[in-house]
């Protein structure tokens, strides 16, 4: 038997393989869109959370660095200005006003101060700030750490995570405040801390004054900017889209330490 | 015999024998790493899609320019246009990079082009669960490759050159370069340039990427502090990730050129059912 006489099967045969190639490319658009494959997909992350905990552990410490490091300018990212009036007439006022709400599943539910968090236990921290998106920028921030309020409020024993209700508005009637929510490792993390101050400065309103979360082992999209209210809950289930995040509800990963 | 009738007949092995060359394990984890290194690639370059730019450092705001960028301007009289500027020359990609046609055939500005990404629309959450889910897919597929050769010593067997094969690498380069292929015994088994390139890829390159991807976890760079630093910092690692990844598609390329030039089908089939059929020997001058 001569090859040649398989020609023709094989130029039918690399068409198939073509073929195919076509559409497996358009197959992952519409794998992507529909209802079952993205479920697959989140095995991934939830193999990535397992191994960081895993791997890295609770409380190893994210890397520091030094003020030669620092990023010129500290990016300002998404909301620069919240589109809430209530928002800018605290801002108006240099936040005289604000109060830090922490409540929800907590023994004594409290409000604080701006001059009330600046006397808690503090911590000052240059570290990297990793967008989502690929960038990073390293600033010094300088906050009270979420465990010293937590510890003023007691939390329930029920209490799973800690969610982050923000004064930004995401969609253009004003509606859909940002939030974030975190696990209790994180919240009673060294380096998570409530910060008011950027570059030695009182935080601008562009980077999310009055406090902004800084939750240093997770991508930027966590850091929660213009932090107006605590809540303690057992699950995210009855928050907006109910998967602990505003990005969370769009489709991201809740966990973003990868 | 002259060089082009012993190309023909290379390429066309109408005689011979079946061998059997690829063993099941091998073959099934190949195919594993075809599907999940094209998905990668392809997820990744998404990705890449959502900051189109790379950096050398542990920051991209260091008050450096960035080693590469693609975007897309409006040039007024020239309308837009997609641009890639390397090292602070720039060049018009108006197509290709920066601004291309998606699938619905208009044009938008994005990096990569839509036929090249997974998913095709400008998607940066779903890349990433494709990205992580198939790093996944490939990492423990790579493991299993690692310890299977290593059992079976396809390692030390099939891919280790021994240091007689290593003399020989000047006239390997010479016989790859004049298309001239093993034939007979010597076609059982990968000559020296395909054993460096294999252990390369195997033991550089694609370590390389999974580590230089773990780099970037803000959560794996608690493990060790300052560990990123020893590659240049985080963006100094998204920047080696990147490039390690074209490396690997230069590799592909040429694999797939190799596949093509010593016998496309022969080749293909010993990769799905193990058998490979080997030319007889040649009259080599």
């Amino acid at each position: 038997m001569s090859e040649l006489e398989n020609l023709p099967r094989r130029r039918f045969l690399m068409r198939v393989a073509l073929s195919a190639g076509v559409l497996v490319m358009s197959g992952c658009q519409k794998l992507s869109e529909s209802e079952w494959f993205p479920k697959v997909l989140a095995l991934g992350e939830r193999a990535s959370a397992a191994a960081g905990t895993l791997i890295v552990g609770r409380k190893a410490m994210a890397q520091e660095f030094t003020a030669a490091d620092l990023s010129p300018t500290f990016r300002s990212n998404g909301t620069a200005l919240p589109d809430n009036p209530a928002y800018q007439a605290l801002a108006a006022q240099g936040f005289a006003d604000y109060r830090l709400e922490v409540g929800g599943k907590v023994a004594s539910p409290r409000r604080f101060s701006l001059a009330e968090l600046r006397a808690l236990d503090a911590r000052t921290q240059i570290t990297r700030h990793d967008c989502v998106e690929g960038w990073s920028a390293i600033g010094k921030w300088k906050g009270a750490k979420l465990s010293a309020v937590l510890d003023a409020v007691r939390p329930d024993p029920g209490a799973r995570y800690v969610v982050f209700h923000c004064a930004d508005p995401m969609d253009e009637d004003g509606g859909s405040p940002y939030y974030e929510s975190i696990d209790m490792d994180d919240a009673f993390h060294a380096q998570t801390i409530l910060a008011y101050e950027l570059n030695d400065k009182a935080l601008p309103v562009a980077n999310g004054a009055p406090i902004r979360l800084r939750v240093e082992r997770q991508l930027g999209y966590k850091h929660a900017k213009y932090v107006m209210r605590i809540e303690l809950v057992e699950s995210f289930a009855g928050i907006a889209g109910g998967n602990g995040g505003y990005w969370e509800d769009q489709g991201y990963q809740w966990y973003a330490g990868i | 015999m002259n060089d082009a009738s012993a190309a023909i007949a290379t390429r066309l092995p109408a005689v011979g024998y079946l061998y059997y060359r690829h063993r099941l394990p091998v073959r099934i984890m190949h195919w594993i790493n075809v599907v999940a290194l094209t998905l990668l690639f392809m997820s990744g370059l998404q990705i890449f899609n959502a900051h189109p730019a790379l950096y050398w450092g542990k920051s991209s705001y260091t008050g450096r320019p960035a080693l590469m960028e693609i975007g897309a301007v409006d040039r007024g009289d020239q309308g837009p246009v997609g641009y890639t500027r390397i090292l602070g020359r720039e060049w018009n990609t108006t197509g290709v990079l920066g601004l291309s046609r998606g699938p619905d055939g208009s044009l938008a500005a994005r990096a990569f082009p839509a036929w090249i990404t997974v998913p095709d629309s400008q998607w940066l959450s779903m890349a990433r669960s494709w990205h992580f889910f198939f790093a996944w897919v490939f990492v423990i597929n790579g493991l299993c490759y690692l310890a299977y050769s290593i059992a079976s010593r396809h390692l030390t067997r099939d891919l280790a050159p021994s240091r007689g094969e290593l003399a020989t690498i000047g006239r390997s380069i010479a016989d790859h370069l004049r298309f001239r292929h093993e034939t007979g015994e010597a076609a059982k088994r990968y000559n020296v340039l395909q054993k460096l390139a294999y252990l390369v890829v195997i033991f550089v390159l694609l370590p390389l990427v999974v580590l230089m991807g773990l780099a970037m976890s803000p959560r794996m760079d608690a493990l060790l502090t300052g560990w990123v630093d020893l590659f240049g910092g985080r963006q100094s690692a998204r920047t080696i990730h990147f490039a390690v990844a074209w490396m690997l598609v230069a590799f592909v390329a040429i694999h797939v050129f190799q596949v093509i030039v010593t016998g496309l089908w022969n080749n293909l089939r010993s990769m799905i059912t193990g058998r490979y059929r080997v030319p007889p020997e040649a009259a080599h001058e």
